[in-house]
């Protein structure tokens, strides 16, 4: 065999060898997939959506506490976490760009978007849950919320920065001040971009299960009381995945289907967005 | 006025995430004070979790928080670099396009989703094979290893594709084969960012408790085979946190919390300032 036949030979193989990683990952992630939407399709029925937990062995038990906790947990956690994310990120990139405090922000916010969700959740059930002496919608949705808050600045500082420094320039030439120049036009450049962040932020928190489980804890009823303990999908969907009976376990099924679909909808949204945005 | 008032309020938001980073490292080292001060270095050096003796050692948990992150690491890389290099080299542009969303469509799935798969389906498959339970260090590891996967190709490709493409051009101007210009200027070009992006996923691994949870088996107990059910530092929290009932149980978990948090923030920076860092600069 010549060098170059050996090359070539060596060339196949390693691309063999990648082209066949791609399969293996894809076919178990695949299967991963299917196992949801069959699993998932399987337990859904309209009765989910209307009834509300129930101990195992009964037929009329749903989702529906677990949908509406989520929901509200999901909400509440944006309205904390998206203003103060969306306002972090409009410091970064407008007045502290690149100052040293700016970078540090930076630093620590991208390790704190990787910080173990586990960690944030007992450290909300030290300075929420004990003082208050038990588990509150209120402390879930703030364990969620400091786990969007780094998400957001991120995006925000990003697609600010984005906006040409000329559109800035132009409105302070028309005797603007400053916050009326973000408002009006840096924030008006990036909205898709801002949008698209906050979306995938939101899709981010919504699948967390751990900083819920000693927060917001779980309920199997029905509850709108944010100073109460509240059931989530996600902790609804361990609760009842772990439990030794088959009909809880479908349910669970049910829920991780629906918590997906809406997860892979508010990404797909999101990209979409901003696609549009770079069309235009 | 309003001016003012605006900047004032984005600083102080900004300022939030410094105050709260350095809140949780506060309260997680208060929080754990009385296990430190009854247990010093045993703490981490003991495997005895006796809840009922009221002795706590975090070694078990820590070694199993290591081993599985290591095993996952172990079976993710070569598959990851092969997703990437097909990803950014190989596939053809339109699959390129459907396979690279697809890859990060499943970052997105909630790991606990993971995790229940690794339970009902992958669990008595390893049981089938090596008898025993099938839950354990061997089943927490892959299941961690396939979570994490999309994540580290996603992140890994678009290290891979900073390459510019004058560069591989010139490769093949010069008679390379695809294999030639991937190893010879591909990875020594993106190494940095390569690597910076395994270590951010490892980060991401070692604090994952969904996944997990379902199939390590929560037992204190340092395993002598990688099938032996054990517990790592998020398995433990995730199981034992609503339990505790006396006060240095309690202190004891947000030790293994604090412990938990110290790991990743390293692992963590390191990725990211000396590797990814490295890259900014570079560009």
């Amino acid at each position: 065999m010549t060098a170059v036949q050996k090359r070539i030979v060596i060339n196949k193989i390693a691309l063999a060898f990648s082209t066949l990683s791609a399969v293996i990952a894809l076919s178990f992630l695949f299967w991963i997939l299917g196992v949801l939407v069959m699993k998932g399709l399987d337990a859904l029925s309209w009765s989910i959506f209307i009834y509300e937990g129930s101990p195992p062995g009964y037929a009329d038990s749903g989702l529906k506490h677990a949908l509406v906790g989520q929901l509200i947990l999901v909400g509440l956690a944006t309205v904390i976490g998206v203003p103060l994310g969306i306002m972090a990120g409009t410091y970064l990139s407008e007045y502290g760009k690149n100052s040293k405090l700016a970078h540090t922000i930076r630093d620590i916010s991208d390790i704190m978007m990787s910080a173990p969700s586990i960690v944030i959740g007992a450290f909300v059930y030290a300075v929420i849950v004990m003082p208050m002496g038990h588990f509150s919608a209120w402390a879930g949705a703030i364990a969620l919320a400091i786990m969007m808050i780094p998400i957001i600045l991120r995006t925000t500082d990003d697609m600010l920065q984005l906006v040409p420094g000329t559109l800035r320039e132009a409105a302070f030439a028309l005797g603007a001040p400053k916050y009326k120049v973000i408002i009006d036009v840096v924030y008006r450049g990036a909205k898709a971009g801002i949008l698209t962040g906050v979306l995938l932020g939101i899709a981010r928190v919504a699948g967390e299960t751990a900083p819920l489980l000693f927060t917001s804890f779980n309920d199997n009823f029905f509850t709108t009381d944010l100073n109460q303990a509240m059931p989530s999908l996600t902790v609804t969907m361990f609760n009842y995945a772990i439990s030794p009976y088959d009909d809880w376990q479908q349910l669970g099924w049910a829920a991780a289907f629906i918590l997906s679909m809406f997860i892979l909808g508010l990404n797909i949204i999101g990209r979409l967005i901003l696609l549009a945005g770079k069309r235009k | 006025m309003i001016d003012k008032i605006f900047l004032n309020m984005t600083r102080a938001s900004a300022l939030l995430v410094l105050f709260i980073v350095a809140w949780i490292f506060v309260v997680l080292f208060n929080e754990s004070t009385e296990a430190m001060q009854t247990f010093g270095l045993d703490f981490i050096t003991k495997d005895e979790w006796a809840p009922n003796l009221e002795k706590f050692g975090a070694y078990a948990a820590i070694f199993g928080s290591v081993a599985s992150t290591f095993l996952a690491m172990l079976l993710a890389i070569p598959i990851a670099i092969g997703v990437a290099i097909f990803l950014s080299e190989i596939a053809h542009d339109k699959i390129k396009g459907f396979f690279g969303v697809s890859i990060e469509l499943l970052a997105a799935i909630p790991s606990v989703i993971y995790g229940m798969w690794g339970l009902f389906f992958f669990v008595p498959i390893l049981r089938d094979i090596f008898g025993g339970m099938g839950i354990g260090l061997l089943a927490a590891g892959i299941v961690l290893s396939i979570m994490i996967l999309p994540f580290m190709a996603a992140v890994t490709r678009d290290a891979m594709n900073t390459t510019p493409d004058i560069l591989k051009e010139s490769a093949y101007a010069l008679g390379g084969t695809q294999w030639d210009v991937i190893k010879d200027v591909i990875i020594p070009y993106a190494k940095a960012g390569i690597i910076g992006s395994l270590i951010l996923a490892l980060g991401r691994a070692i604090g994952e408790t969904m996944a997990v949870t379902f199939v390590m088996g929560n037992v204190h107990h340092t395993p002598s085979s990688i099938m032996d059910p054990t517990t790592s530092i998020p398995v433990t929290l995730a199981n034992e946190f609503t339990e505790a009932d006396s006060s240095l149980y309690f202190s004891s978990l947000f030790g293994l919390a604090l412990t938990l948090l110290i790991m990743s923030f390293v692992v963590i920076a390191i990725a990211k300032f000396y590797f990814l860092r490295k890259v900014r600069k570079g560009q």
